[in-house]
């Protein structure tokens, strides 16, 4: 009897489990989007990359919805979508490189023309751009490549050359101090983004003689970046410049400059010029950020798409242009439509 | 000579149970000496403060956390509540500009959520763990489709004292802290529930045949859970002055790792408050000494999971030679 009640437990704990992951997967995502939804019973069977007047129907696999960097890269297809009357269909991987293969065999099954990737990993996502592959569906990938697979076109910003941007101006802020001291914090060091941007910054301070004293990651967390730059500053009385590979940590790093009362002495850079970020610019209180912005990456990842079922000629590797932002031009930055 | 050997073991046992209490403290001391000797910058009265602020929110978690584990329970949803909590008093502060209300509405939540997994856990007659399991995914889930995964900026001074002013030179946080662990300190060892508290956790079928209650027990065990979490989100929000999507992810795996380095035993029945905080400050201090000695990020995780590991097993050698005393 007591046996019976524990399994009956146990297999609803499991349902409860399940049901609560399953909801989670639809997170911002009310279910499906269609976009523009006039008549799309599941009985027409869509040609793949035929393009007449019928809608086009376009696949995107997110790798999460939990940033505000990703969100802004689906409101820029969203939008692309919606300009060009095709209808969306958005899954969230939730940063897992497992969940998102499967998320893209979902989509495979509603046959869409066009499935637009934004991996969680560059070599896990190989398998699912394969299965795309084989059912004749082309694959565009925004932010992270694919490291296998056939792949009609890449679009992303150049991480490296954002390092480098970032660099560079550190070190001309720093022109007329000597022996001056720099700290990097970085972001998860077992992606792409963070390992580029590292490496580029890494280079432009080694180009221009300028010393790290301390390089420490937070995970592209603003939490976690107040914390470490809360140590950093106990164990360095002298600091000239942060590099904050991400605008999240360069606001959680601020916050604890700003507890320490060094601002004044304090060159500090983060990237990704999100809204936020642009009002301390404002303020005065962050010197610069790289616009890199997420909602133009979206869009241009629509056009892409359309122009490769179009048949058009389409550069493998679009890099959009990554900009500095200081409070000389912070009015002029666009980062939305 | 009788007396003599009589008053030999009376010693040997006060001995080992006063190792039993505050084995913690004696890693601590351990760690203390180490870091100070290897990293200079950190015995200052800046750094230590730094530290302790640093960990008053997991502290907050883990005093809760151990409430629920001496029941023999554990809670896996507190870094959801942490950040849900958080997410609605910062969005409630926006749209009625009440410090207090924002404060009430994120401890209150809290104390909702953990109620909730109390009652489905006493009367669903249901394992904590998966309980707990599957409403942290609900409550991340829902602090997503709240914020829409962008965060939540506050302005309002008043409510970000909280997280960074200061009284006397002390971080509120810290107040928090202590004001936290006193009153839990009290509770655990002076009031009937405390009492019903290790009883339920040393052997929960002899608590019920002695006529405690012990579902409603452990209902109150979750809800003290749940408003520490509730508290940690509010101090969190005020402190990073805006509310994070992300907010609250492997803060009970912090939690956990805090109680248990305080020699609380997993099974229940067994451990105290006081040395959680220690816990804590352990866990704190490994960080901060990695951070400011700057080792590489890849390395830190692997040396901070070894001490871990050391501690536990220095903290069993202790346990052993004292259960041999006694």
């Amino acid at each position: 009897m007591k046996k019976t009640k524990r399994i009956m437990a146990l297999a609803l704990g499991m349902m409860l489990t399940t049901a609560t992951f399953a909801g989670c997967a639809k997170t911002g995502t009310p279910a499906p989007t269609t976009t523009t939804a006039p008549t799309t019973s599941a009985v027409t069977t869509p040609a793949p990359t035929t393009t007449g007047n019928k809608q086009i129907k376009i696949g995107l696999s997110m790798n999460t919805l939990n940033n505000p960097f990703f969100v802004d890269v689906k409101s820029g297809v969203e939008k692309a979508a919606k300009e060009n009357n095709a209808i969306l269909t958005i899954t969230d991987a939730q940063n897992s490189a497992a969940t998102q293969v499967s998320d893209i065999e979902n989509l495979i099954a509603q046959k869409p023309d066009v499935i637009i990737i934004d991996p969680a990993d560059s070599d896990a996502i190989t398998a699912a751009v394969e299965s795309c592959n084989k059912a004749n569906i082309p694959v565009i990938t925004m932010d992270r490549e694919s490291n296998g697979g056939i792949v009609a076109a890449h679009i992303g910003y150049d991480a490296i050359k954002s390092g480098n941007l970032a660099g560079d101006y550190v070190a001309q802020q720093l022109k007329s101090k000597t022996d001056a001291k720099v700290v990097e914090i970085q972001g998860i060091m077992g992606t792409n983004v963070a390992q580029n941007r590292s490496k580029g910054f890494n280079e432009a301070m080694a180009r221009n003689n300028l010393k790290i004293i301390a390089k420490q990651a937070a995970d592209f967390d603003r939490a976690k970046a107040m914390s470490v730059m809360e140590n950093i500053l106990q164990a360095n009385p002298k600091i000239d410049a942060v590099y904050a590979a991400n605008d999240e940590m360069a606001l959680g790093a601020l916050e604890a400059i700003k507890a320490s009362g060094r601002l004044k002495d304090i060159v500090l850079i983060g990237c990704d010029a999100i809204d936020p970020s642009l009002e301390k610019i404002r303020a005065g209180e962050l010197n610069a950020t790289i616009a890199e912005p997420p909602f133009f990456l979206g869009k241009k990842g629509v056009e892409t798409a359309l122009s490769v079922l179009k048949g058009e000629k389409v550069e493998k590797t679009v890099y959009l242009q990554s900009t500095l932002v200081t409070k000389a031009n912070v009015d002029t930055i666009k980062t939305k439509e | 000579m009788h007396q003599g050997v009589f008053r030999v073991n009376e010693t040997r046992k006060v001995l080992s149970r006063a190792m039993k209490q505050y084995r913690s403290f004696v890693i601590l001391a351990i760690i203390l000496i180490i870091a100070s000797v290897i990293a200079p910058s950190f015995l200052s009265f800046n750094n230590i403060t730094n530290v302790i602020r640093q960990i008053s929110i997991s502290a907050t978690l883990a005093c809760g956390m151990t409430f629920v584990i001496l029941t023999g329970g554990i809670d896996l949803s507190v870094g959801g509540i942490l950040g849900l909590s958080g997410a609605l008093s910062a969005s409630v502060l926006i749209k009625t500009n009440s410090v207090t209300l924002a404060v009430l509405v994120g401890l209150g939540f809290g104390l909702f959520c953990g109620i909730v997994n109390g009652l489905f856990i006493s009367y669903g007659d249901l394992p904590p763990f998966i309980v707990t399991l599957a409403t942290m995914s609900l409550f991340m889930g829902c602090l997503l489709l709240f914020t829409s995964g962008a965060p939540i900026t506050i302005g309002n001074d008043a409510f970000k004292f909280i997280g960074k002013g200061e009284i006397f030179g002390i971080g509120v946080p810290i107040i928090i802290l202590i004001v936290v662990y006193l009153i839990a300190f009290f509770i655990l060892s002076n009031t009937p529930f405390g009492r019903s508290v290790y009883s339920i956790g040393g052997n929960e079928e002899a608590t019920r045949l002695s006529g405690i209650n012990v579902k409603i027990n452990k209902v109150y065990v979750f809800a003290i859970s749940g408003l520490l979490a509730g508290l940690g989100g509010v101090i969190l929000t005020a402190r990073l002055g805006s509310a994070q999507p992300t907010a609250g992810q492997g803060y009970e795996l912090d939690a956990i790792a805090a109680v248990i380095l305080g020699g609380t035993s997993l099974s229940g029945g067994q451990g105290f408050v006081l040395p959680t905080v220690v816990g804590a400050l352990i866990l704190g201090i490994l960080t901060n000494v990695l951070t400011l000695l700057n080792v590489n990020p890849y390395v830190s995780n692997i040396l901070k999971g070894a001490v871990i590991l050391l501690a536990v097993i220095i903290d069993r050698r202790f346990k052993t030679i004292s259960a041999k005393a006694e």
